[in-house]
């Protein structure tokens, strides 16, 4: 095969994918920069963006060329001091990253997940029998959405029930700090910052309670040869990533299933498509829905060439639903096999804590579809807005208990 | 193109080309082959892709990683001397694999 010359005009659009907009609305946009090209340029930041299956999967893919040490905001941390120590999984390339992922994978195993099922429907199954048998209008976020992951992730990391309360804006703000300094930026760190003391202060080696993810995670860094800084630090990926990204993928699926009536009539039918309605939920709502990599080098992507020190928008919500991927992109269809979205990224960089994502998910969709007979929206659901992450502030519903 | 053979419990084989470089996996998942789950789609992070190497196929295949090696003691079904995780093993020339009974 003949390489294709780098000679391609580069579309060049003048989006604002962080503006409020686009952040409310984002589907019909990313149609159009799909449709633009498979690599584009977004004027207003000077960077270029990726919007299709296949060029969002190569940039995953090749972590040598596209780097995530650099950051994987706007913001270029070969250039610009980082607001906080970078995170040694998130921020980091191999040999470094691969040391300190390795120390997560040995923990964070499908064996430790399977041990936690049990208990995690119990409390899936009473949060939603209670809710329901409460009948009137209520807030699937707050409720649900909110309630079930605060109950079950604290408990499994080992932390105080003071204090949870932070977790959420602390997640906020980071999934904020990854796009540029506009409105919500700057007023994620204002709200973050008392959240950002507890979560440092649940971070260090000796506080989460023995037993729990976190004083394993802390042996093991141990045991690794990092430094009660670098454990801590370890810890901070999960309180950072863990809450609001689940909390996001359980009230969009109520939204999902409320939308979709006979999407709850097939999962009521069918209880063991929990799992396949979270993972079609990750696809079609995509919690997570970009991030940035930095190429390390000059580089050519489907015909466009790539200066060394270009920040790589991805767009992996736009990839989730590209047309060249998925049969009907835009239905949410549960039983479909959504399995291969780039909802949780890919590659050596994929979410650590996709499993336990998914299990929550389960959990939770079972208790629904045993509990709940009808789901139907009761109000205007309310977005929350955030330079990263798409997910709901309220959902009214009413609930017919099962 | 390579040949990849996919050997079903109950004996029932699918034969498949694929391009050099794509991993059993992939070939498996993309044409709808039973049996293989991929939940985290390739990352090597859920062990729902299993499989059993046949014998005249061991020989060549790429080193376990560390990363591999954990996974595979977190199979649902038992793991033996033969054990892969099909995301692993990018297509190199003809290989046959036998599918658990479970991959959940």
């Amino acid at each position: 095969m003949t390489a294709q010359p780098v000679t391609a005009a580069v579309p060049e659009l003048d989006l604002d994918p962080f503006s409020d907009e686009f952040l409310t609305d984002p589907w019909s946009a990313h149609e159009l920069m799909r449709e633009a090209g498979p690599v584009f340029r977004l004027q207003r930041y000077g960077v270029y963006g990726v919007a299709r299956f296949d060029e969002v999967a190569r940039v995953l893919a090749d972590h040598e060329t596209y780097v995530s040490s650099r950051g994987v905001g706007l913001s270029d941390f070969a250039t610009e001091k980082p607001w906080r120590p970078p995170s040694l999984l998130l921020e980091a390339d191999p040999p470094h990253h691969t040391k300190a992922r390795h120390v997560v994978t040995g923990i964070l195993t499908p064996n430790l997940l399977r041990s936690l099922k049990e208990g995690f429907q119990e409390r899936a199954d009473e949060l939603v029998a209670r809710v329901a048998a409460r009948g009137g209008v209520i807030d699937g976020v707050t409720d649900l959405a909110e309630a079930f992951p605060l109950q079950v992730f604290p408990d499994f990391v080992g932390l105080p029930e003071d204090g949870r309360e932070n977790l959420l804006p602390y997640g906020s703000m980071v999934f904020n700090t990854f796009g540029p300094r506009n409105r919500h930026f700057e007023r994620a760190l204002e709200r973050g910052a008392k959240a950002q003391e507890w979560i440092m202060e649940q971070c260090q080696p000796g506080v989460p309670v023995p037993g729990g993810l976190g004083e394993k995670i802390h042996t093991a860094a141990a045991e690794a040869g990092y430094g009660p800084d670098e454990q801590a630090r370890l810890l901070r990926s999960f309180l950072s990533a863990g809450v609001d990204t689940t909390v996001h993928g359980i009230g969009n699926a109520l939204q999902c299933l409320a939308a979709n009536p006979e999407q709850f009539a097939a999962l009521s039918g069918d209880p063991s498509l929990a799992r396949s309605a979270f993972e079609e939920t990750v696809r079609f709502s995509s919690p997570v829905q970009t991030f940035f990599r930095t190429t390390s080098r000059e580089t050519e992507l489907s015909g466009v060439a790539l200066p060394e020190g270009s920040k790589v928008l991805m767009f992996l919500a736009a990839a989730n639903r590209d047309p060249r991927r998925w049969e009907k992109p835009n239905e949410f269809d549960i039983r479909r096999k959504a399995a291969g979205h780039v909802g949780f990224g890919f590659g050596v960089h994929a979410c650590l804590g996709q499993m336990l994502a998914r299990l929550e998910g389960e959990c939770f969709l079972t208790a629904l579809a045993r509990h709940v007979a009808s789901i139907e929206p009761a109000g205007e659901p309310v977005q929350q807005l955030n330079n990263t992450l798409r997910g709901l502030d309220s959902l009214p519903l009413r609930l017919t208990a099962a | 193109m390579p040949k990849v053979t996919f050997i079903q419990p109950d004996g029932m084989e699918t034969v498949l080309e694929t391009d050099t470089g794509t991993s059993v996996m992939r070939t498996a998942v993309s044409r709808g082959v039973p049996g293989i789950v991929a939940e985290c789609g390739g990352s090597a992070m859920c062990a729902t892709c299993h499989v059993y190497v046949e014998e005249p196929y061991l020989d060549g295949l790429p080193e376990i990683s560390d990363v591999e090696d954990e996974m595979l003691d977190c199979t649902s079904s038992e793991r033996c001397p033969n054990s892969r995780l099909s995301c692993q093993l990018k297509v190199a020339s003809d290989i046959a694999v036998r599918l658990p009974e479970t991959q959940v």
